[in-house]
């Protein structure tokens, strides 16, 4: 072997500066790689800090009134008092009445559109059930402020609680003004029923074939397959998007600010007025007087972080483990 | 045999009656949004004119005005969120599909879920206590911050996604000409997955483009016209909150025409978003 | 014949202007080469010499590992994660495994055609013939001399007659027998040395496999080419000697016409006789 040909890589880098533009392209590389993952720890960084800046904020709110903060309602910024216990009520009970009056509606329609729709259909429904989650939540309040209030006051109220005589439950019971914790929750309905019902949708075009032939072939009506064989296998993933619209729920700030009432008081009425945690905090942050108060608004969105974060991480486990 | 029978019928009916249900559930579902539409374009349209594209807000009492500075104050707001969600977005998402399966990945895949999941409000008084408290007052920089944040989650999971789908040979290809990594990754492989990026990012902006939790305590409102990043800067969807719950009639017919309008560019970025997913797999175009 | 093949150094312009050595000398050097996918030994101590300016054909079952071997010889191999190589591989006495050596640099003078035709659906013709040379050259060649090695790759390519009025159209458009000579002239336009094909065929049609296999034929008067193949017939036509690979081990190299009519191995002549595979 002669030596000019030892030499091609040699010579070649020699010559047109080969090595120089190599050793660049090295460096490309560690420049890069060193950005992608950059950016892509900008992600749990973001989540840290968003948990050391509202927690060391609320920290002293939560420190001062101890675990009873969770618990209290005496509400009195002005003697510095604070209690966050009608909120995170009001943010309970309004998501819960958002899941029970959406759960069904979701299922219904992803049952409709992965086993019932003529194909023509499927596109169009499905396309139309996402838009809800395209529209802003304030546009939903002022959907909800100027028509769903009015329709609620009368003629949907004095029926519940009159007509229907549900206001010996007590869930129905008290003046009819309009905002109240079921307006929120109805709102939150709407809000959520694209989520649920997209995660079932993709869960149940997911199950085989094969399951739902299985029904059929041993004779079974197309809803015994569907109550069968369908919903088991499709279970988890969709209480997984169940539990994806409850996060959305407990944090919807907007619509319910605006229909909720916003009144610091737990009562048992769902006409009464209440508050949620998000809108405790859209209503009184900017108002805020004083350190201590800023502090309790701060150890809310805490509280509000962990639990959206729990759920969200809930849900996210069982929506993965179908795929 | 009679009981057969019975069960049978019996079971055909239970079928029908369920099957109706379904699609009286698919109904009800979509009627909201058929219900919201309509009111959308019934009250809204009325109050749209020249003047509520150009005009600025007037106070309560005086005739006209309109949305002019709440306009140009989501599309900088939008700008300013893209500035910031865009290129962390797409960096991440590149990470996720590069290092599919490592922990890492799979961690921040993860975190960016739950971060996607978070109140906004939780973003808004985050961005407050970060960005504004600390300047001491309101400013679109914060608010598009704010947005911009709320951008990272959905737009790394598009990027992941439609990186996911560029074939691995096309990179390899690129490799085995002497590309370096980099390069095979930027010049070859996000620019196939280019078309898919735009629409999520769209899709992205056109969710963020509505909020406004985030801004209430970020980019705040201004009822002046101002273009100034360090300043309070008007947004629709605050101009509509603050229309909707005042008292004024007048006020409420803007708030109409503002949601009607938002609602218009959220559609008209969605319907972009379509077309270029449509063009997704069809030809490269040359140069 | 000397004269002959200086001018066609001459022509590859990155090798230098010295007369090679004799047709038999290696251009390429594998001694004892093992592969690994995970813990899946995928080549198992291969040692090879791989002729200048000859074809060279790789033959064996699917999951003999013949394209593992192949994709390390330029370095290939490690791209994929939890890969891994060892031994050397030699190109003009170099080990191109060596500490210091570039993966990319070897991979620009080692090019590589893949299965599938794999043209870059961004770009136009024009610029996929002259991608790889976007990244070689320091700063932007000229439009002119990008235009001058288009043109050369894709005459060398046979595909210069049915693409020369339509360079900026996407490259997507053209049939898949023209996108795999698209992507053999975008390998060429960088003058490589050595140009490896893992069965460049496999996904073609007969017609546009023939243009591709006479391709093979016609450019291997100038450069040294490695060709995977599952398909004997092609292995007998085009190459002038054969590797026969088997459970990641080279079972036997020899020239063509003697692999496919007295091999010396049992295993190889049950193998092209069809007794499996």
């Amino acid at each position: 072997m002669t030596l000019p040909e030892r030499a091609i890589i040699a010579t070649r880098q020699e010559d047109d500066g080969v090595t120089l533009r190599i050793q660049g392209a090295a460096i490309g590389d560690r420049v890069y790689s060193g950005a992608i993952t950059f950016f892509a720890l900008c992600i749990p960084f973001l989540l840290l800090a968003i948990a050391w800046e509202i927690g060391s904020a609320g920290w002293p709110a939560l420190h001062k009134f101890g675990f009873g903060f969770l618990t209290s309602s005496d509400g009195d910024p002005v003697q510095g008092e604070f209690g966050a216990a009608p909120a995170i009520y009001g943010t309970i009970v309004s998501s819960i009445i958002a899941l029970v009056l959406a759960t069904p509606l979701a299922i219904g329609v992803s049952l409709f559109l992965s086993e019932l729709a003529p194909r023509w259909l499927r596109q169009p429904v499905g396309f139309l059930v996402d838009l809800l989650a395209a529209i802003p939540s304030v546009v939903y309040g002022l959907w909800g402020i100027f028509v769903l209030l009015p329709v609620l006051r009368d003629p949907v109220m004095p029926f519940l609680r009159d007509t229907l005589h549900l206001d010996k439950t007590g869930l129905f019971s008290g003046p009819a003004y309009g905002p109240s914790m079921l307006a929120a929750g109805i709102i939150l309905a709407i809000m959520v029923l694209p989520y649920i019902a997209s995660v079932s949708r993709e869960v149940l075009l997911a199950v085989p074939r094969s399951q739902r032939e299985a029904a059929l072939a041993l004779g079974a009506t197309r809803w015994e397959s569907i109550w069968g064989a369908v919903l088991p296998y499709a279970r988890s993933g969709i209480v997984g998007g169940i539990i994806l619209g409850l996060g959305r729920a407990l944090g919807e700030t907007m619509a319910v600010t605006m229909l909720i009432g916003n009144r610091p008081e737990i009562a048992a009425s769902l006409f009464a007025p209440g508050y949620t945690m998000a809108s405790l905090l859209a209503n009184e942050f900017s108002e805020a007087s004083s350190d201590a108060h800023l502090s309790a608004l701060m150890a809310v969105g805490f509280v509000l972080f962990l639990i959206t974060v729990i759920v969200n991480a809930i849900a996210r486990w069982l929506v993965w483990r179908v795929r | 045999m009679a009981g057969v029978a019975r069960t049978l019928k019996r079971r055909r009916i239970v079928n029908a009656v369920m099957l109706a249900v379904f699609v009286g559930a698919a109904v009800l579902a979509v009627l909201p949004l058929i219900f919201i539409f309509l009111h959308l374009l019934k009250l809204g349209i009325g109050s749209l004119s020249w003047d509520f594209f150009t005009k600025m807000p007037k106070p309560v009492g005086e005739a006209g005005g309109g949305l002019a500075n709440a306009i140009s104050g989501t599309l900088i707001l939008i700008g300013l969120a893209s500035a910031v969600g865009l290129p962390i977005g797409v960096g991440a998402g590149l990470f996720l599909a590069e290092q599919k399966g490592s922990k890492l990945a799979n961690g921040v895949r993860f975190l960016s879920d739950v971060l996607n999941g978070l109140p906004s409000i939780v973003m808004g008084i985050f961005a407050w206590q970060f960005l504004v408290r600390p300047v001491g007052h309101f400013s679109a920089l914060a608010g598009g911050a704010a947005l911009g944040a709320m951008m990272i989650p959905m737009v790394a999971r598009t990027t992941e996604e439609m990186v996911g789908i560029v074939p691995v040979a096309l990179g390899e290809a690129a490799l085995a000409l002497g590309y370096p990594r980099w390069r095979t990754s930027l010049a070859i492989v996000l620019r196939t997955a280019s078309a898919g990026i735009v629409t999520g990012a769209l899709v992205a902006i056109a969710r963020i483009a509505g909020e406004t939790a985030p801004l209430l305590f970020t980019a705040f409102g201004n009822q002046f016209w101002s273009l100034s990043l360090r300043q309070p800067i008007a947004a629709l969807p605050l101009q509509i909150f603050s229309y909707a719950i005042s008292p004024y009639d007048s006020w409420h017919s803007l708030a109409w025409a503002g949601a009607l309008v938002l609602i218009a560019l959220i559609f008209i970025i969605s319907l972009i978003a379509r077309v270029a997913t449509r063009s997704r797999f069809s030809t490269g175009g040359g140069d | 014949m000397a004269t002959e093949r200086a001018v066609a150094a001459d022509d590859v312009s990155l090798v230098s202007a010295t007369p090679v050595a004799d047709s038999p000398a290696p251009r390429m050097r594998v001694d004892s080469l093992d592969a690994w996918f995970g813990s899946v030994h995928a080549v198992k101590g291969v040692n090879m010499h791989v002729r200048d300016r000859r074809v060279t054909a790789i033959i064996g079952p699917s999951g003999c590992g013949k394209s593992t071997f192949l994709r390390c010889l330029n370095r290939m191999h490690e791209t994929v994660p939890t890969a891994r190589v060892e031994g050397e591989v030699e190109l003009d006495g170099r080990d191109i495994y060596a500490r210091g050596v570039n993966a990319i640099a070897v991979r620009r003078h080692i090019g590589m055609v893949f299965q599938r035709p794999t043209p870059f659906p961004t770009m136009s013709i024009r610029d996929n013939v002259a991608a790889g040379l976007r990244a070689l050259e320091s700063g932007r060649p000229s439009r002119t001399k990008i235009d001058e090695v288009v043109e050369r790759a894709l005459v060398r390519a046979a595909l210069w007659d049915e693409v020369k009025d339509r360079l900026s159209t996407s490259a997507t458009g053209l049939s898949g027998g023209q996108q795999q000579r698209l992507c053999i002239a975008r390998a060429l336009a960088t003058d490589p040395t050595v140009l490896l094909l893992d069965e460049p065929t496999a996904s073609l049609d007969p017609i546009s496999a023939q243009a591709v296999e006479e391709l093979v034929y016609e450019l291997r008067s100038d450069m040294t080419i490695v060709i995977v193949t599952h398909n004997m017939q092609q292995a007998a036509r085009v190459s002038d000697s054969t590797a026969f690979f088997l459970h990641g081990e080279l079972v036997e190299m020899d020239e063509t016409n003697r692999i496919f009519t007295t091999p010396a191995d049992e295993r190889t002549e049950a193998y092209i006789t069809g007794r499996f595979g």
